[in-house]
């Protein structure tokens, strides 16, 4: 069961400028996560444009659930490195941020507001932020507001979650902590994920699938299944099997980069 | 002991400065016999804001309302254009150059022209305190709107939010410190403008006022209508800011500065 599709895509910003991405082809099933690694500047982040209608191919086609996707799509989910959470909202207020916009929760806003209320905190005490509810975003540590931010992406029960390095920013420690969650998060209750990133441990940690992507244009070098059986523990980030995993992506970027 | 005393100063720091100030300015003036025709003592301009209170006070309503009214008008145009161009690239493109050109022209220069539309009095005083004051309104809201993180714009638009969503959920109250900082600065510009347009063309006002007390060789009224307009400045000053910390209080807080 194909969910997106991206069938010989092209991009370039401009018309006849530099292509940012280069007959990308590739195909992810429903529910499955999926990781996009490469160094910067190899269109990581078009790819994440063009999925989610932001952007439109400048030659190929990309399909989302069959369609081909032209303008916006609704039922995304987006998180990137930096929170974007709203300053003037509460934790609270800001992941109930989509249900004010996404149908059919939008007109049924007025009636259902406290089961809607009831939802968001149920969330909110799911990912570890109980009791900060009604604390502002700049009352919240770094990793907590990632958290929240992963929140807002979710709480409209988007079949698809896109996440632009959504923990680049976080302390080594921290960022382990949200592989976990996001893990058991998508095990509960699975989505299709697309992740972007740099780091290759974070990559075979989480995906299912990991998409090695070359620099400007960016073209797909390699796709790699990770076979790891999970749930994955961050024990399991030292065992010979995942470092083998680890490695293997490395000596691509690092052939990469070597042109 | 010392730290209270410390606080207490930082405090009061301005009405203490005040006072000094009156006192040397006293001192000079009675100390050199400076003639009061030219530049009377606080004490002679106190007696003469005593003694005319009554038509000082009408003045000074005039002043007041012109001032608001014109005010009112710049905060209202001020945000409608602040958001047509900070939302369309097209309106700024289009509008900017004429905003800044119109923005050079000396306000009092315009004041003729009103005349000769309005007559004296009370309407192009308005006008005037609209025509200075609602271009820094305009900018900061603008600038509130253009300088939106295009990753929160994607994030809304991901949702399939339409511009209108965009604008009320997240553009306007984003914009909203810059807003009311630039009330701080329009208030205080309309007063420029309504006593500017009083001065030259009204019989009506405290510009007027002034400007009447001065062919009569009477400084202490003029000087008692400056610090009449300085004291309206101040206080509609300080309210709007009142205002902004009320109900901007999470933009002095966190991350986000906000531009003044």
């Amino acid at each position: 069961m194909e969910f997106v599709t991206f069938e010989k895509v092209s991009l370039a910003y401009e018309e006849g400028g530099p292509l940012a991405i280069r007959d990308v082809s590739l195909s992810v099933r429903k529910n499955e996560f999926i990781a996009v690694v490469g160094p910067s500047g190899c269109g990581k982040s078009t790819l994440m444009k063009l999925v989610s209608g932001l952007s439109n191919p400048t030659s190929g086609y990309v399909y989302l659930n069959g369609r081909e996707i032209s303008g916006p799509q609704k039922c995304i989910g987006m998180a990137f490195q930096a929170s974007n959470l709203l300053p003037w909202r509460t934790t609270l207020e800001n992941v109930m941020l989509p249900l004010e916009i996404v149908q059919p929760y939008r007109s049924q806003m007025r009636k259902k507001r406290k089961e809607f209320e009831e939802m968001a905190r149920a969330l909110i005490a799911r990912v570890g932020l109980a009791g900060w509810e009604d604390k502002f975003p700049w009352e919240l540590s770094g990793g907590m507001q990632q958290r929240a931010s992963i929140c807002r992406a979710l709480i409209h029960k988007p079949e698809l979650l896109m996440l632009d390095e959504p923990f680049g920013a976080l302390d080594a420690f921290t960022r382990e902590e949200l592989w976990c969650m996001l893990q058991d998060l998508w095990r509960e209750q699975p989505f299709t994920v697309v992740l972007v990133t740099h780091d290759l441990r974070e990559a075979v940690f989480l995906a299912d699938t990991v998409y090695v992507m070359s620099k400007g244009p960016g073209e797909i070098l390699v796709r790699r299944e990770v076979d790891l059986p999970r749930p994955r523990t961050l024990e399991d980030t030292y065992t010979e099997g995942f470092a083998s995993q680890v490695h293997v992506l490395r000596d691509h970027i690092g052939a990469i980069r070597k042109h | 002991m010392a730290f209270n005393r410390r606080k207490f100063m930082i405090r009061n720091a301005s009405w203490m400065l005040i006072v000094v100030l009156l006192l040397l300015w006293e001192i000079l003036c009675v100390g050199l016999e400076v003639p009061e025709y030219l530049f009377p003592a606080p004490t002679a301009v106190w007696s003469a804001g005593v003694e005319r209170w009554e038509p000082i006070m009408m003045h000074a309503w005039q002043t007041f309302f012109t001032t608001l009214v014109g005010f009112a008008i710049a905060v209202v145009v001020g945000v409608v254009l602040g958001i047509a161009v900070g939302t369309y690239p097209i309106v700024y493109k289009a509008l900017y150059p004429l905003l800044v050109g119109f923005n050079s022209i000396p306000k009092v220069a315009f004041v003729p022209v009103l005349v000769v539309w309005f007559g004296i009095g009370t309407v192009p005083a308005i006008l005037t305190a609209f025509l200075i004051s609602f271009f820094p309104v305009l900018v900061n809201v603008a600038t509130g709107l253009a300088t939106l993180e295009p990753e929160l714009e994607d994030v809304m638009r991901s949702l399939g939010a339409s511009k209108l969503d965009i604008l009320r959920k997240v553009g306007l109250p984003r914009a909203l410190p810059y807003f009311f900082a630039s009330l701080k600065v329009a208030i205080t510009l309309a007063f420029v403008g309504s006593v500017i347009s009083e001065t030259v063309a009204s019989n009506m006002g405290i510009g007027y006022l002034m400007m009447a007390a001065s062919s009569s060789m009477d400084m202490a009224l003029v000087f008692a209508g400056l610090i009449v307009i300085g004291v309206m400045g101040v206080v509609m000053y300080e309210l709007f800011a009142w205002m902004e910390k009320r109900f901007t209080r999470w933009a002095n807080r966190g991350s986000n500065s906000v531009a003044v």
